[in-house]
């Protein structure tokens, strides 16, 4: 197997996260709720310095099911940003999206694919995509960065026009793979 | 020391004349007690997704700024989502206040002693997570204080209102989440949810 650049991004010709935040407010979405990854840094970053939205850190992934709940009971759009070994946390809550069909958009960075590096990583992430539709979640994928506006305002239809719950699965090979080397 | 607090009492003068306050009622007993002071189309009862009521509170009051927000929950609830109170404490949303029901018990599974039982502090662990305000309320005399707090006072505000645990008779809310939902965002932004095409909400 080829060994790739170790904290290089595959695909990071295009500012794919830039583009992410551009769907992102061209559908509306005013709370963005996120547990870090280092996948999202620049799209936390750039949520946070964005004025029209608010950004939330959460303790953990399934509070941002709750969050999106709350904004959309009082009209707003909301974006919840995780790692793939977060998904884990959210499963019991889902109920409360698909049960009472509230919009729920989840963005979330891969981990545990091609080239990772941490095989702790590997069962939740390799879990990711049958977890999430076992709880009734639609996912679509992100292979190329050149894909990340599309495909995440296609999410954010089906999610806020369809009353769904939609997860987008970003592919490790956008992040690149954490080399456990320094400096980081 | 006076008689315990009953819970039903408590939600019922919270709520009584409620103006436009928003309410959250977390799963079990709490959401019976909100719907026993009088089911409403702007309280959104759980009927499940324990530790999540919290959080919905937060996301209703960062979207709502001027209006009030209540969350009315129970001990059991709130432990399952304490990280939730760090989550608020970052936000410091000013409309918001919680109401803990601490009967010191799971009560929908048999009474089994939660951790407030032995001890845990929930008041303490919302002061230290940057409340406005938080306290342990035992006595009738403070829920006037506690009405006055979460319908006006500069939030988020936190009471773990000590509460006897003598069950009380089920008075339940509609179980179908759809129509929970659809009533609270008719009653609040006065639209039918088939108006909700993205044309009237895009921002750009």
């Amino acid at each position: 197997m080829r060994r790739k650049t170790p904290g290089k991004a595959l695909d990071s010709s295009l500012d794919w996260p830039a583009a992410i935040h551009r769907a992102l407010k061209s559908h509306g979405v005013r709370q963005v709720s996120y547990v870090p990854d280092a996948g999202h840094k620049r799209l936390i970053e750039l949520c946070h310095a964005d004025g029209s939205m608010a950004a939330v850190p959460l303790t953990t992934e399934e509070e941002g099911i709750g969050l999106a709940a709350g904004a959309w009971l009082g009209g707003e759009r909301a974006a919840l940003l995780m790692q793939s070994s977060g998904v884990g946390n959210c499963v019991n809550v889902l109920t409360l999206a698909t049960n009472c069909k509230f919009p729920l958009l989840m963005l979330i960075t891969m981990r545990g694919e091609k080239g990772e590096l941490n095989p702790w990583q590997i069962p939740m992430g390799q879990a990711t995509p049958e977890t999430l539709r076992r709880g009734g979640v639609r996912v679509f994928r992100v292979d190329r960065a050149t894909d990340a506006f599309a495909r995440v305002g296609a999410a954010a239809l089906l999610a806020f026009d369809g009353h769904t719950a939609v997860a987008v699965t970003i592919s490790q090979r956008l992040i690149g793979i954490k080399s456990f080397q320094e400096p980081r | 020391m006076s008689a315990a607090l009953h819970r039903r009492d408590v939600v019922k003068a919270l709520l009584q004349d409620r103006g436009d306050i928003l309410v959250v009622a977390g799963l079990g007993s709490s959401a019976w007690d909100c719907t026993a002071a009088g089911d409403h189309p702007l309280t959104f009862p759980l009927w499940g997704a324990m530790g999540s009521a919290c959080m919905i509170g937060l996301g209703l009051a960062l979207a709502q700024p001027r209006r009030r927000v209540l969350v009315v929950t129970g001990d059991g609830e709130m432990l399952m989502g304490l990280g939730s109170l760090a989550s608020i404490g970052v936000q410091r949303p000013d409309n918001l206040a919680i109401v803990v029901l601490d009967n010191e018990r799971y009560g929908e599974t048999g009474m089994q002693k939660t951790h407030t039982a032995y001890g845990t502090d929930l008041a303490a662990i919302a002061a230290a997570c940057g409340f406005a305000k938080a306290e342990i309320i035992r006595s009738v005399s403070q829920i006037a204080g506690v009405r006055a707090g979460i319908h006006r006072a500069e939030g988020p505000r936190f009471y773990q209102v000590k509460v006897a645990s003598d069950p009380d008779p089920l008075v339940l809310p509609p179980r179908d989440g759809a129509y929970l939902k659809h009533r609270f965002r008719d009653a609040l932004l006065g639209r039918s949810p088939a108006t909700d095409s993205v044309t009237d909400s895009v921002t750009d």
